[in-house]
């Protein structure tokens, strides 16, 4: 293989470096076709009343208008945005105490780590029917309870449209709390021990020097985590199918099944379109100002 | 005198070894075994290890049973009687429609996805990352940025695109379209993960190859290749659970008897005919999470290290 830097007058400008241009022929055709193409396709498309086949007539908003107003994207919509504010709540607060607990240079650091993290490693699929199972009103906790002696116990979220949501939101809980954990323990391990030290010579409680020190130190850590649950967030979609299949009735859509349904079920494409674009400006809510906050405003981060 | 030396390199000899500088009195102050602040700390995290191994417990319990023993017993109960019929009947029986061939159909359609997936998404990503990291060229940046960023997109923004693309070129519903589709979204993460792992090599090793004459593809493979056999063995973790777990692909982008391990597991079990068979449902469960299972427990801290490669930076 020869250098192209090689030859005596200066080669063509496209021709340097040449094996690298074609190495990268996959990375550039994802970015633009895929990502780029496919994205802006997408947007444009939602601007249509593509039915069974994408067609190019234009109708405006109609699209947005008629998805604002359907009840089944309202509750999807509805069930995200619970879903989501406690999944980001609880993951954070159980990921931190678990990391916390697992830096008190405890023993079998190894084997926690190991049983915590293990249901990450399973799909959506799986944990949404092992949860299925565990929360099966007959033979379930629910009837385990009951047979205990608590006869009135009431524990059936999958079979309740209007806790169902919360049943979705303990399986999602048991699969990524783990990951959440690990990447808490990791961002306490970068923190310097004399900081404890100084808290421990002036006397501060433990809490108080996490609460106080430890967690604002802790900030980008914090915020990557933060950004990781999110962008999943808005994804969830095996989870809802595998454990409930948005039932009962719609009471667990969300905004990911509907457009699934709708582009490859309803023959409904314009509508799936429009879905997703609103998917898409919802994880663009979230990235553009932490992308900023990283990456922009010409400042330094810490 | 001899005695004496003798001691000086056993002490120097201890001195070497980090941490265990031996001057007088060290380290935190030895605590009782039996503190609050240790039953606190064990007592929790005893308690989360149960719940987070109970559904785990559970599952293995199910399969495990015959379905008389499910209708009267409690889930968190052993089997009185263990029997491997729903294991038998979950790998070779299980109907999904028409087809009574069991999950082995599936096992072998994941198969058939994941190993070349995995090998072309890592082999494409890795030689990506290996020219951004050490041949740039101009534009190459900003490709690389729009890659990064069409992480965060959702797929489903991008699907049905890829579904027109893929019929165009006559592979729509086949298992190469469904790679294709694998290689595609892994290469924003692989390429980040490959990239940062070349660019952290001694550049010194790369410029002495140049001016030995080696170019471009000698390079790759007589030295960077040789030199992280980690990070492929981190990225083809990732790869091999992710591929192996993913859904979504399955079901948009393959023909029925093509689909993967996870779709037909979801349509044996959330099928609404027949008689509801939970030690069957558990033991398609338990199978088709045992591949990313042996994996995670082969793997301990390369999983951990290529999971919070893929999260952090993905």
């Amino acid at each position: 293989m020869t250098s192209q830097t090689r030859g005596s007058a200066r080669p063509n400008q496209w021709l340097r470096n040449l094996n690298a241009k074609i190495a990268s022929i996959p990375m550039i055709l994802t970015a633009l076709v895929i990502f780029v193409g496919g994205t802006s396709w997408t947007v444009l498309y939602s601007f249509t009343n593509s039915k069974l086949l994408p067609r190019l007539s234009f109708v405006g908003l109609d699209q947005y208008v008629r998805l604002w107003a359907a009840p089944r994207w309202l509750i999807s919509i509805e069930n995200l945005a619970i879903y989501g504010f406690f999944s980001l709540i609880f993951s954070l607060v159980i990921g931190f105490v678990l990391a916390a607990l697992m830096d008190q240079k405890i023993r079998f650091e190894n084997t926690f780590r190991t049983i915590m993290l293990y249901p990450f490693a399973l799909s959506f699929i799986v944990t949404g029917l092992v949860w299925q199972w565990l929360l099966n009103p007959q033979y379930g906790i629910q009837s385990i309870v009951r047979s205990l002696g608590w006869t009135n116990f009431n524990f059936d979220p999958l079979y309740n449209s209007d806790i169902v949501i919360y049943g979705i939101l303990i399986a999602a809980l048991w699969q990524g709390t783990g990951l959440v954990m690990c990447l808490m323990l990791a961002g306490l391990r970068g923190i310097d021990e004399d900081i404890w030290k100084a808290a421990r010579v002036d006397g501060i409680p433990m809490w108080k020097t996490y609460v106080l020190v430890i967690i604002p130190m802790m900030r980008g850590v914090f915020i990557t985590t933060l950004v990781i649950i999110a962008s999943g967030i808005v994804k969830v979609y095996d989870l809802v199918v595998a454990q409930t299949s948005g039932g009962p009735g719609i009471a667990s859509e969300v905004p990911a099944k509907y457009v699934y349904d709708y582009m490859f079920q309803a023959q409904n494409l314009g509508q799936g379109f429009a879905a997703s674009t609103m998917m898409l400006v919802t994880v663009a809510i979230i990235i553009v100002p932490w992308a900023y906050l990283e990456f922009g405003g010409g400042r330094k981060r810490a | 005198m001899l005695k004496l030396v003798a001691n000086n390199t056993i002490v120097s000899e201890y001195e070497a070894v980090p941490g265990r500088v031996t001057s007088g009195p060290h380290g935190p102050k030895p605590r009782r075994i039996l503190s609050r602040r240790n039953i606190v700390v064990y007592g929790t995290l005893i308690v989360v290890a149960l719940y987070y191994l109970l559904p785990l417990y559970v599952m293995i319990m199910t399969s495990l049973k015959g379905m008389p023993e499910i209708r009267i017993g409690n889930i968190f109960a052993p089997p009185v009687e263990i029997t491997f019929e729903p294991w038998i009947k979950a790998w070779a029986q299980a109907c999904t429609g028409l087809n009574c061939d069991g999950l082995s159909r599936g096992f072998w359609n994941s198969v058939r996805i994941t190993v070349p997936s995995v090998i072309i998404s890592i082999a494409v990503a890795s030689v990506n990352g290996y020219a951004l990291a050490n041949w740039r060229f101009k534009g190459a940046d900003l490709f690389f940025a729009i890659l990064i960023i069409g992480a965060f997109i959702p797929y489903q923004v991008m699907i049905y695109p890829i579904v027109i693309v893929l019929r165009e070129m006559g592979i729509y519903g086949t298992l190469t379209g469904l790679i294709m589709v694998h290689t595609i979204f892994g290469m924003p993460i692989l390429t980040l993960l490959f990239r940062n792992y070349f660019a952290g090599l001694p550049e010194e090793l790369f410029k002495a190859a140049r001016v030995d004459g080696a170019g471009f593809w000698t390079i790759y493979f007589k030295i960077m290749l040789p030199m992280s056999l980690p990070i492929f063995v981190v990225a083809m973790i990732l790869q091999v659970t992710g591929i192996w777990n993913d859904f979504l692909f399955g079901v948009v982008f393959t023909r029925p008897e093509y689909y993967p391990m996870t779709v037909q597991l979801n349509n044996i079990v959330n099928s609404v005919q027949g008689v509801k068979e939970y030690n069957v449902n558990m033991a398609a469960t338990l199978l088709t999470g045992l591949v990313p299972l042996t994996i995670y427990f082969i793997s301990g801290r390369l999983f951990v290290r290529g999971i919070a490669a893929g999260a952090v930076k993905g």
